[in-house]
């Protein structure tokens, strides 16, 4: 026998309704079990689980390189920033330095998927408010982002661009042009963005005090990024312990006190900009040289090397079939992810497979934030909290 | 095993020790991360402590998860990564489990996010978590045989 998941009601007077786990704002398969005193929410009680694929599982049977494409599966829509803190937990594992090309166009792409995650982001979140232009807008400026994703790494939205010790491929030459236009056309769209929603009275009426998180809640429950920095905290793991190179970067990490879903919305648009200065900087900046750190051991040999030279030949046939082991021990290694911090914890027991991954995504934190956000409101915020928290469901349920 | 020399004198070592002198088995550092291991009885009591002595305020709870170290013996050990988030500090914390009937006290009293962390080590592990307010299977179905993420366990499930 099968117990029931959600709690027994309060009262015969309640009434218990299923949100999800089809359900349009739900962006996924989530399923909130509602607790409802006519439209008031009494009770909320996430139930997730209806997209695990095991990847952690998965991981422990492949080899380290091999992981790199399930990671682009857990957060689908900043794919580049989960292959960035997987490469980096195993570049810390191996003691390895990134060639600063390679750590520029890391950051140049990880801020155009923070733009890629942030866009979507509002263009969902308007649309179940009701805003249905913005959300045309929104995917149409999306749209530009991936076509530079499929640029370099020739995948829209799966990239595994990254490698361990640096990029698959040098970026091809019109990919500098392509992101120069987006860098250009960007900030008027953004502005349009802003003139559509920011004093729209309907917006500022449906988000303005809505779903308000503490910043003591926020920390009681590990909310990070911009839901965190909407609450009132400045923090930033770019910031706080760079990595990537983002420390050679200038950029201010908004933030605001009110906690409200106005606050996560506001905070959020600044980030686009932000991410807008980083991804010039970079693109200005571009070092010269290699795409990929000098590690013969962990990196396949140069394509034209091994057509001319017996031992390149060795080492790519040695590391397609053995792989490469990392020493025993275990490192875990946080970054700033669209949504906050994504944390890679490796397990190495010495073997050329992980013993151990775990994938410390935000969304898991910022679905079971809304068992706390959610009481109290009537059941219409409920759509207008759940989607400003921003979680995707890959990530809450990998 | 231990606490070699040079992690005796870093402040959450110092401290941990000073306040509970039996709970820490070892500490390691590795790649400039600092683990500590206690002993499971005294878990709750040191991560108490990290959290509110004034000195070390250990406030968030990264992540909490747990490693099946199959076959070795105590086999389980949970993982808690801690932040001091005014200095950017992180501590990782662990308690190692026997295999038979592995149990450790919740911290959800301390931190409300511990919630569905602990449910999913529950449920992927098996291991329980006494005075958890709400143990149940967290990603796999309510009537699931079996913790998938335990060494003995098939990737491609029982079949």
């Amino acid at each position: 026998m099968v117990e029931p998941i959600a709690p027994p009601p309060v009262s015969a007077e309640t009434m218990t309704l299923n949100m999800g786990p089809q359900h349009p704002s739900t962006h996924g398969v989530l399923r909130l079990i509602l607790e409802l005193d006519g439209e008031t929410i009494l009770r909320a009680t996430p139930d997730i689980g209806f997209l695990h694929t095991g990847i952690e599982k998965n991981a422990e049977k492949l080899y380290y390189s091999q992981v790199i494409p399930l990671t682009d599966r857990i957060d689908y829509l900043a794919p580049l920033s989960n292959n960035l803190v997987f490469c980096l937990a195993v570049e810390k594992l191996l003691k390895l330095q990134i060639p600063p090309r390679a750590q520029w166009i890391r950051v140049l792409l990880t801020e155009l998927s923070r733009i890629n995650n942030h866009l979507v982001w509002l263009g969902t979140t308007a649309l179940e408010i009701g805003a249905m232009s913005v959300f045309l807008y929104c995917f149409r400026e999306r749209e530009e982002v991936l076509k530079i994703f499929e640029l370099c790494s020739g995948q829209r939205m799966m990239c595994s661009y990254f490698r361990i010790g640096g990029l698959a491929v040098e970026p091809p030459l019109d990919f500098y042009s392509r992101v120069d236009g987006f860098l250009k056309m960007m900030p008027a769209r953004i502005d349009d963005y802003e003139d559509l929603l920011t004093e729209n009275r309907i917006w500022l009426g449906r988000t303005k005090g809505v779903g308000v998180l503490s910043l003591d809640d926020a920390l009681a429950y590990s909310i990070t990024g911009p839901n965190l920095r909407a609450s009132g905290l400045a923090y930033d793991l770019r910031k706080e312990c760079p990595y990537s190179g983002y420390e050679n970067f200038t950029f201010d990490v908004p933030s605001r006190s009110e906690g409200d879903c106005y606050a996560r919305y506001s905070v959020r648009i600044e980030e686009l900009r932000q991410s807008l200065r980083i991804v010039r900087q970079a693109l200005d900046g571009l070092p010269e040289g290699p795409i990929q750190a000098d590690a013969p051991g962990v990196v396949l040999p140069d394509r034209d090397k091994m057509k001319a030279e017996m031992e390149a030949l060795i080492y790519h046939f040695k590391l397609v079939v053995d792989g490469f082991a990392p020493p025993a021990g275990e490192v875990y290694f946080p970054i700033e992810s669209p949504k906050g911090e994504l944390g890679c914890y490796l397990v190495s027991d010495g073997g050329p497979r992980p013993w151990r991954m775990r994938w410390r995504g935000p969304s898991l934190f910022n679905v079971q934030l809304l068992a706390k956000l959610l009481p109290g409101h009537l059941l219409a915020d409920a759509v207008a909290i759940t989607a400003s928290v921003d979680f995707v469901l890959g990530e809450v349920d990998r | 095993m231990g606490i070699p020399q040079e992690l005796a004198t870093r402040s959450p070592v110092q401290r941990l020790t000073a306040a509970l002198p039996d709970a820490i088995v070892e500490a390691v550092e590795f790649r400039s991360e600092l683990t500590v291991r206690v002993e499971p009885a005294h878990s709750r009591a040191a991560l108490e402590f990290l959290k509110n002595d004034p000195e070390l305020r250990f406030n968030v709870l990264s992540d909490l998860t747990a490693v099946d170290r199959y076959p070795l013996e105590p086999r389980f050990e949970i993982v808690y990564q801690l932040l001091a988030l005014k200095r950017g500090e992180r501590l990782r914390l662990k308690a190692r489990l026997p295999g038979d009937d592995p149990r450790i006290d919740s911290i959800t009293f301390l931190w409300p996010a511990a919630n569905m962390l602990e449910r999913e080590v529950f449920d992927l592990f098996g291991v329980h978590f006494a005075g958890h307010p709400n143990l149940r299977r967290l990603m796999m179905p309510e009537d699931w045989e079996g913790h998938p993420l335990r060494k003995d366990y098939p990737v491609e499930g029982y079949r």
